[in-house]
């Protein structure tokens, strides 16, 4: 390409920005409560909930950092593990 | 290479079947669609390998080529009048986009009225687009000129989309002796395509979205002049290969017609100018030392070189065959603004004719010589920069 | 099998920190896309919301490779891409990713074109009922009765129903889907992207910011519509219908909630006439009948 200026962009992470104080409540998981079935982390508009397998079971994190607050998770979970939690 | 009798419309699909052409999508339109048609036959009788994709719109065509030609085809469409009109918006796109591909426009007037005939307002509306535009004068030119714009447009110098103008009618449907160059030649001539880049599965590159910057866009968009300014070169260039190849080299962005020692110029593009030659002919027979400037290329417009072949003359009649309406012929914009960019002064006329189609001849270019020769003679300048021709 | 979430891959398409609204449906979608097809796709955006979704160039918040088109552009650049990327033996499926606009409305004869043609493409249409990206602005297919900025005493037109639209284009695969079933939606997906010729998908998608609820609701309102019967999941296969798995319990009309549940959740219905809820309500029935009489091979 040389050093053409051309309409092109590659996957960013964080491409708007880290989320700001704009965020009024956050999700936070009661991990007793949680059971590992992994549906949070299947509707998070933002990937911003990761899960790793821990024997058989989904091991739930949230990244704060780009977690816009929506409150999805805690809608969706089976059984209240996640409380959104006001940051204002 | 062989020599067969072809009308400008089957001189673009031959040379669309030449240059490999991988994927055509186009929509009928009267002048144009005799193009489409030789290209469907060609394809359904095994003559050629291309895909076809028979779109509901222009703007449907313009946008299937934008996107094989994205994906990495050697891509064609072609259209005319209010088919151009209506991809107007995709032709801007592929242009920003940097997406080399190749475009035959039959020039039709714009209605209403509906009108079918020839006049250069529908590809003069490109002109700002970002687009190559070359002008045909002859059915080999056509033939020869859409070969050398695929090689043109995929030079990294250009990675810009092309167009080749025809008139309707008077090449399009007529028919004229055309030496057909053998596919070896062609394939000799055109390398491989290639493109700035190229959108894969796999890939995860993103076309277009917004930009952070809006300087880094803003150059983007100067950036694609320069690259039309530097296509100058290639255009040239390419022309003087071919004309090795085949003993046709046609003068790059211009050529000019016993000027050597004229005092006056016909400036125009098309079809037209040759009438104009036989108007030069005609005009010398009489005491008139005119000569015929033929402008093959309206974008990038040749500035430079129409302005060595201008200066010095006592005068120089530009042959606008459409109006930017409101101020003048695009033609003449062109030039008298480089004119007087560069301080050259010469006089200066813009005549306005043959639009809708209306018919003008080598006996109008006659008249029109001889008025402006007197005119320019009598005042040492123009009387009235701007004339619809003819005047009542 | 029936998929489950633990069958799909977790390689992120839709980035954290992406210009989504809170609680944004077209960004679940484009999750599910990515799961469904991964790396095979390359996406054709016209303009609509995920083309802001992307972010600011240079980079990007969706991991896919894409090509954002003029509005009324999109299934035609995808169908030429498409084309090209056959002669050229390059192996994948080409994704039209489309709202309501560049579907329904400005890009209709694009749709329809391509449709006809039988062009090797998946259209989506990602429907979150109105002029999202402008400004929430009426479509044809927001409801009736909604309100938007260009209609505020609510719609007075239908909802112009595409799925049957395309149904009657007599392409392979038309199906609905919503992104509150997530596993139907990444099924409906990979089956589409196993055919050849023309796709279609019409993915249900409640917008917190244009319907006027909370973000987090997104998903309880999607399936609200469900479970009202006022959105019907099902597939079509060369015309021939199948009612899909989580809407087949509502073909039992009383089992379906009454529409008042799905509409009152929305600030976008407040001010919808009693009258007109009572129109909503034979709406749904109607259009259930026809479909279930559409498909009357399939159920027993």
């Amino acid at each position: 390409m040389g050093s053409r200026l051309l309409p092109l962009s590659r996957p960013k992470i964080g491409v708007q920005g880290a989320t700001g104080s704009w965020r009024f409540r956050k999700p936070e998981i009661d991990q007793g409560r949680c059971i590992g079935c992994g549906i949070c982390w299947l509707y998070c508009p933002d990937s911003v909930i990761d899960v790793e397998d821990v024997s058989g079971k989904f091991r739930v994190r949230i990244d704060y950092t780009y977690c816009k607050g929506c409150g999805i998770c805690a809608s969706v979970c089976p059984v209240k593990a996640i409380k959104m939690v006001s940051e204002v | 290479m062989v020599k067969l009798t072809l009308t400008g419309n089957y001189c673009v699909a031959h040379a669309v079947k030449l240059s490999r052409v991988k994927v055509v999508s186009a929509y009928p339109i009267t002048p144009q669609t005799t193009i489409v048609e030789k290209i469907s036959e060609m394809v359904d009788s095994g003559d050629a390998d291309i895909k076809m994709i028979r779109v509901e719109s222009e703007h449907s065509a313009l946008s299937a080529v934008y996107g094989a030609a994205t994906a990495g085809a050697r891509a064609f469409t072609a259209t005319s009048s209010h088919g151009l009109l209506y991809m107007h918006e995709m032709v801007w796109w592929a242009a920003q986009a940097r997406v080399p591909l190749v475009m035959a426009v039959v020039t039709r007037t714009i209605g209403p009225p509906w009108n079918i005939w020839t006049d250069h307002h529908d590809i003069m509306g490109q002109r700002d687009t970002g687009w190559l535009i070359a002008m045909a004068e002859t059915n080999q030119e056509v033939l020869d000129e859409t070969i050398k714009l695929f090689k043109i447009t995929e030079d990294p110098r250009v990675f810009l989309p092309g167009i080749i103008g025809l008139d309707a009618f008077i090449l399009s449907h007529t028919v004229e002796p055309v030496e057909v160059p053998e596919q070896e030649v062609v394939d000799s001539f055109l390398p491989e395509r290639r493109q700035p880049y190229t959108i894969r599965f796999g890939d995860p590159l993103v076309m277009g979205n917004i930009p952070s910057d809006l300087l880094v866009n803003a150059r983007m968009r100067w950036e694609v002049h320069k690259a039309l300014e530097s296509s100058a070169h290639v255009i040239d260039e390419v022309d003087r290969e071919w004309g090795k190849i085949t003993g046709r080299y046609y003068g790059g962005l211009v050529e000019c017609y016993r000027c050597d020692d004229a005092d006056f110029l016909f400036i125009g593009v098309g079809a037209w100018v040759g009438d104009m030659r036989l108007a030069v002919d005609k005009l010398r027979d009489v005491g008139y030392r005119f000569g015929a400037l033929k402008v093959r290329y309206i974008r990038p417009f040749p500035g430079a070189r129409i302005l060595e072949l201008v200066k010095g003359r006592k005068g120089v009649v530009v042959l606008d065959r459409s109006i930017s309406a409101g101020s003048a012929g695009p033609i003449f914009l062109d030039l008298a603004a480089y004119l007087q960019g560069k301080r050259v002064t010469v006089p200066i006329k813009d005549v306005v004719a043959g639009l809708a189609g209306f018919e003008v001849n080598y006996e109008d270019f006659v008249k029109i010589g001889e008025k402006f020769a007197g005119e320019v003679l009598e005042v040492g300048w123009v009387k009235d920069y701007l004339e619809f021709y003819p005047s009542r | 099998m029936p998929l489950t979430i633990r069958d799909l891959p977790r390689e992120k398409y839709v980035l954290p920190g992406n210009a989504a609204c809170p609680g944004c449906p077209e960004a679940m979608g484009l999750r599910y896309v990515g799961m469904a097809l991964g790396r095979k796709a390359i996406l054709v955006i016209p303009a609509g919301c995920t083309s802001i979704i992307q972010g600011l160039h240079p980079g990007s918040g969706l991991s896919f490779p894409i090509i954002n088109v003029a509005f009324a552009s999109s299934d035609a650049v995808a169908e030429g891409v498409a084309a090209a990327k056959e002669l050229l033996g390059e192996d994948g499926v080409v994704v039209v990713w489309a709202g309501d606009g560049a579907t329904a409305d400005i890009g209709f004869a694009t749709l329809s074109g391509a449709a006809e043609r039988n062009g090797n493409i998946i259209h989506i249409c990602v429907d979150n009922e109105a002029y999202m990206n402008t400004g929430i602005q009426r479509s044809s297919l927001t409801p009736r009765g909604a309100w938007t900025t260009t209609t505020w005493k609510g719609k007075t037109e239908p909802k112009k129903n595409m799925p049957l639209i395309m149904i009657s284009h007599g392409v392979p695969y038309v199906a609905t889907a919503s992104v509150a079933y997530p596993l139907d939606f990444i099924e409906k997906l990979r089956k589409a992207a196993s055919l050849k010729g023309f796709k279609y998908i019409h993915l249900h998608a409640p917008c917190p910011t244009g319907w006027r609820f909370d973000p987090s609701e997104t998903v309880e309102i999607a399936r609200l519509a469900i479970e009202t019967g006022m959105w019907v999941l099902l597939e079509a296969e060369r015309g021939v219908i199948t009612i899909s798995a989580p809407s087949r319990p509502y073909i039992d009309k009383r089992r379906r909630k009454s529409v008042v549940e799905y509409l009152k959740r929305q600030g976008r219905f407040r001010e919808i006439p009693e009258e007109l809820v009572k129109e909503v309500e034979k709406e749904v029935d109607e259009y259930w009948t026809m479909i279930l009489k559409l498909s009357s091979q399939q159920i027993q």
